[in-house]
This record gives structure tokens, C-alpha cells and sequence, in this order.
């Protein structure tokens, strides 16, 4: 059972009277790449705003290898070996390409190795030309990139990527996916994403959330023939907001 | 430097006076540190100004030993900007909530510090004199074991003061170009996205306030060294948006700009009340709006940035060293 690195128990988030994530019982095994997908609304970013520890649950606990995740500030949790992309791009705009890889080098590796690890991950990241360039100057396909190799300099144990092919051409959110899953060698990952394509390319476990549940769990093949997820998701367009 | 030659060229009112500029310069250097680098807007650092004139006052005439006063007054603002920044930055508060918690304690101080004329309102041999405020502060004085202290003249203060700005100002570029002054940044740049890299931004905006809070608290000790007077009004809301002004126009988050703008504010201020008795405040008003106008971002940045074009269209030359009047 070691081998499980996130696991949540009855995870409940309420605002007001309204509850945004209902009784989650989610576990993720180390080394795992995970989809969660679910219309809008269905609790994600919530959910992941919970693992963040930047929501506090109202109900339930959240592990994180030994660590009870609902007791510790969000830093202490990116400190633990989390890290985490946003949906929008959430990049120092003002600061160069590498001070933003530093940033994030310098809490896993200290002061000496954060220039080192910030050029490798310039260099993974094929950003070298850009390196002084303000990331506020750069487009937004690559200041999702910029994104990515903060995530990679902080060298996390998980990952929770929030639709990391937002604002992407086709061509780059199948690079996305080709790198997502190179980062997968490193790290257990966890993707929200809307675009089945890009779910469909990364050939991973998938979770369906609704109104802020889980409503179903396997492989891509299994969760598109599962009819009530094409009922309320895939397939048809009817109301499903939660 | 010619910041050297400068007494044998100015009248000794001159001096003075820029003396008491150099102080102001070290007040504005405080905010530029918590706000131009961290982000933080503090209405309250003339509070720590006169919290570190007060301290100052008290030991100095109690004990007559500046040089130990000067310290007080360092300690004295450090621990009111801890204690502040503790339950602000510990309890979460937002930066406008902090920007009036800090000037609200400034009104505060003010008040309190105007309602102490009764005699009994003395620590020792200092009365605190109310909006009168405390006077017979001793003047800052090289004290060296063994020997009598020497009150130092209008032009060794001067040197005295430089001098101390000088090291400020080093002090603080070291700080800001440490990885501490650029995860600072960062936290000024977007808090919640350092908080989630995995710093603990909380002790280091603490810090960075604490520091700052001294290095008011210093200038306000110098102050009261300089004036041998200390009074209320330095917890004014005008000396409190003043601070904001200097750095404001100088541009915040250079250092540099803080010095020139409270120094081009100061000069300004004197000129214009030397010219005409009846519209000073009016002209002034006038002056800080073009400025801001015309150099939004402040004017070392702005004339950084020009100047550096400039050297470029002149010439294919290599992009000029951002020099600052300091």
C-alpha cells in the first residue's frame, strides 16, 4: 500500500450552500498519470485548489505520501513535492524566462544548483534564445511553456496540471502531450484537461467528476462507452452543469 | 565622491540643510525596500520616523550617550514593525487593509503623542511636551571610550549622515540583489504563486518590513540628533504621504530613485517657498502632477530608460550603466 502517493476521504468543499466537491474518495498510485475530466462546473479546479492546500476542505483529508495535507500551509505542501500549473499561466510577466526557472530551482536545490537546474530546464524546454526575454513579452502557447519548466525545475514528486494545452495550437498541445508524458518518467501526474484529443494522446487513466463526485474511473476506451458519461459528458450537449 | 567636496562649496546653511535632505533620503530608501521591492505599500513609515525620534529623545537625555540613542531608535521602530507585521502578514491581511492599518497607527501615534503636555508624561528626564513636542534632545556626538564626547559640527554631520546613507544604500542593493531580494520580487510580483513554489512569503515580508522599519527608525534618530527637537507632527498624515511622494516621483524599486526623488522633492519644496510665500502648496501640487504625468514609472527609471536609448541610437554601442544621482 506504500505505493500510493495521494489518496482523499470523503472530501467535501462546500461555498455557502452549495457543494463543490461532495465526498471524493480519490487514490493515485506513485508513477501514475491521471485525467480528470468532468463538464464545467463538475468541482476540478476545486479539487485541485484542495490538494493545493490554497482551499481548506470542510469536510474529509487528503494524504500525501505520509502527510496530512489538510494541516499544512500551501507553501509547506509545494515544499513536500508538489507542484502545480495553472490553468490560466501563472508566470512572474515582469521577470526574464530564467529568473522564473530560478524562482522555482531554488526551493529543491538551493542557492549553489538553481542556476545550473534553471539552464537545463531552459535548455528541455528549448527557451535558451528566450532566456532574458520578460515572460509578459512572450505569447501565450509559450508562457504556458514557461509554466511547465517551472513546474520541472521544482523536480516535484506529483504534479497537478491544470489545462496545460489552454491557448495552444494542435501542433503544441501534441508536443504538450509528448512532454507530459516524459514527465511522467519523473513524476506521478495528475491532468485536467477539456481536450479528449489530448486525453485521447496521452493514453492515460481517466476520472470523471460530476457535480462534484466521482462518477466514473478506467481507461479512455471504457469511459467513452460508459453511458452515462456520454449521456451527461462526451456525446450529447445537454445542460450539465452541477 | 563629490558628495565629499560639497560642504567647501555650500554655505553652512546649505549643509544643513542637505543634511536633514540625506536623512529624509534614508526615510524614503525604507519605503522603497518594503514597497518598490516587496510590493507592500506602508503609510507607516513616518510612524517608525518618529517612533525612532521619540527613542531617541528619551535615551539621549537620560543616558546623554547618542551613539547608544541612535540604536534605541533603531530598536524602538524595528520591534513597532514587528509587532505590526506579525499579526498583518501572519494573520493574512490584504495590501490595502495593510496600506490603512499602517497609516491609521500613524494617526494614532499622533494623537497620543500630542496628548502628553502634562508634565507627567516623561520617561526620566524627558518630557514628552504633547504637540509642543520634546525639546533639549541632545545632539549627535562621536563618543569614544575614556575621553569627552565631541558634539559634532554642521560639517562632520554632514559626513556623518552621507556617510550612513552611503552604507544604507549598499547595504540595501546587496539585500535586494541576494536570491533573498529575488524571491522578494517574486512575492511582489504575484504572492500567491511564490506561496505555491514553496515559500514561506510571510516571514520573508516580516523581515523585509522589519528592516525597513528600522532603517526609518535610523533616520528618524537622526533626525531628532539633527533638530535636537522632535514633535508630533512626524506622525502627520502629510508626513506620512510625503514618504509616498518622494519615492513616488524618484520611481519605486531602484534605490537610486528614492535618493533623487526625495532629494528633487525637497529642493523643489524649498525653491518654490523661497519664490512665493502664497502659492507654494499650489505650485508644488502642480510640480508632483507633471511629474507623474510625464514619468509615470518615476524619473530614475524614466531617464534610465532614455538615457539608454539614447546610447544606443547615438551609437551601436553597448547599453549604458543605469546611473543614479546618489
Amino acid at each position: 500500500m506504500s505505493d500510493i502517493v495521494l489518496e482523499t476521504r470523503g472530501l467535501v468543499k462546500e461555498f455557502g450552500g452549495l457543494r463543490a466537491v461532495d465526498g471524493v474518495d480519490f487514490v493515485l498510485r506513485r508513477g501514475e498519470l491521471r485525467c480528470l475530466i468532468g463538464p464545467n462546473g463538475a468541482g476540478k479546479s476545486t479539487f485541485f485548489h484542495l490538494l493545493a492546500g490554497t482551499l481548506r476542505p470542510t469536510a474529509g483529508g487528503i494524504r500525501f505520501k505520509d502527510l496530512d495535507l489538510t494541516r499544512l500551509e500551501p507553501h509547506e505542501i509545494a515544499r513536500a513535492g508538489m507542484g502545480i500549473k495553472f490553468q490560466v499561466p501563472r508566470v512572474y510577466d515582469q521577470l526574464p524566462v530564467a529568473e522564473n526557472l530560478w524562482l522555482s530551482a531554488h526551493v529543491r536545490h538551493g542557492r549553489a544548483a538553481a542556476g545550473t537546474v534553471a539552464d537545463r530546464v531552459l535548455d528541455e524546454i528549448r527557451f535558451l534564445q528566450h532566456r532574458n526575454t520578460p515572460v509578459g513579452h512572450l505569447s501565450h502557447g509559450d508562457r504556458q511553456w514557461v509554466e511547465i519548466g517551472m513546474v520541472l525545475a521544482a523536480e516535484p514528486e506529483l504534479i497537478l496540471l491544470d489545462e496545460p494545452t489552454a491557448g495552444m495550437t494542435h501542433a503544441e498541445a501534441r508536443r504538450t502531450a509528448d512532454l507530459v508524458r516524459e514527465i511522467n518518467r519523473r513524476a506521478t501526474v495528475i491532468v485536467v484537461e477539456h481536450d479528449m484529443d489530448f486525453v485521447r494522446h496521452l493514453a492515460a487513466g481517466v476520472t470523471v467528476l460530476h457535480r462534484g463526485a466521482i462518477l466514473a474511473q478506467g481507461s479512455m476506451d471504457e469511459i467513452r462507452d460508459n453511458p452515462v458519461v456520454r449521456d451527461i459528458y462526451l456525446g450529447k450537449r445537454r445542460r450539465a452543469r452541477g | 565622491m563629490a558628495l565629499a567636496a560639497l560642504p567647501f562649496l555650500l554655505s553652512l546653511f546649505q549643509v544643513v540643510q542637505l543634511t536633514v535632505f540625506m536623512i529624509f533620503c534614508l526615510l524614503a530608501l525604507s519605503l522603497d525596500l518594503i514597497w518598490g521591492f516587496g510590493g507592500i505599500l506602508s503609510f507607516g513609515q513616518a510612524a517608525f520616523f518618529g517612533v525612532g525620534g521619540y527613542a531617541y529623545g528619551v535615551i539621549g537625555i537620560n543616558s546623554g550617550r547618542t551613539a547608544l540613542a541612535v540604536v534605541a531608535a533603531v530598536v524602538a521602530a524595528a520591534l513597532l514593525a514587528a509587532l505590526l507585521g506579525y499579526f498583518t502578514f501572519y494573520g493574512r491581511v490584504g495590501a490595502m487593509y495593510f496600506a490603512v492599518i499602517t497609516l491609521t497607527v500613524t494617526l494614532i501615534l499622533h494623537q497620543v503623542m500630542g496628548s502628553t503636555a502634562d508634565p507627567r508624561y516623561a520617561v526620566g528626564a524627558a518630557r514628552l511636551g504633547g504637540y509642543n513636542g520634546m525639546t533639549n534632545i541632545p545632539s549627535l556626538a562621536l563618543e569614544l571610550p575614556g575621553r569627552p564626547s565631541i558634539v559634532l559640527e554642521p560639517v562632520p554631520l554632514f559626513y556623518a549622515v552621507g556617510a550612513t546613507l552611503l552604507l544604507i544604500v549598499a547595504l540595501c542593493r546587496a539585500l535586494v540583489r541576494s536570491s533573498f531580494g529575488r524571491v522578494l520580487r517574486a512575492i511582489r510580483e504575484d504572492e500567491r504563486r511564490t506561496e505555491l513554489l514553496g515559500y514561506d512569503i510571510r516571514w520573508r515580508k516580516l523581515l523585509t518590513f522589519v528592516i525597513s522599519g528600522g532603517i526609518a527608525g535610523l533616520a528618524g534618530g537622526l533626525f531628532a540628533g539633527w533638530g535636537n527637537f522632535v514633535n508630533p507632527q512626524v506622525f502627520s498624515l502629510s508626513q506620512s504621504a510625503l514618504v509616498v511622494i518622494w519615492v513616488m516621483v524618484g520611481g519605486r524599486g531602484t534605490l537610486y530613485g528614492a535618493v533623487a526623488g526625495t532629494l528633487v522633492v525637497q529642493f523643489l519644496t524649498n525653491y518654490l517657498g523661497a519664490a512665493s510665500v502664497t502659492y507654494t502648496t499650489v505650485l508644488l501640487g502642480v510640480a508632483l502632477v507633471l511629474i507623474v504625468l510625464l514619468f509615470p514609472r518615476g524619473l530614475v527609471p524614466s531617464l534610465g530608460l532614455a538615457a539608454r536609448r539614447l546610447a544606443l541610437g547615438l551609437a551601436q554601442a553597448p547599453p549604458a550603466e543605469d546611473s543614479g544621482p546618489a
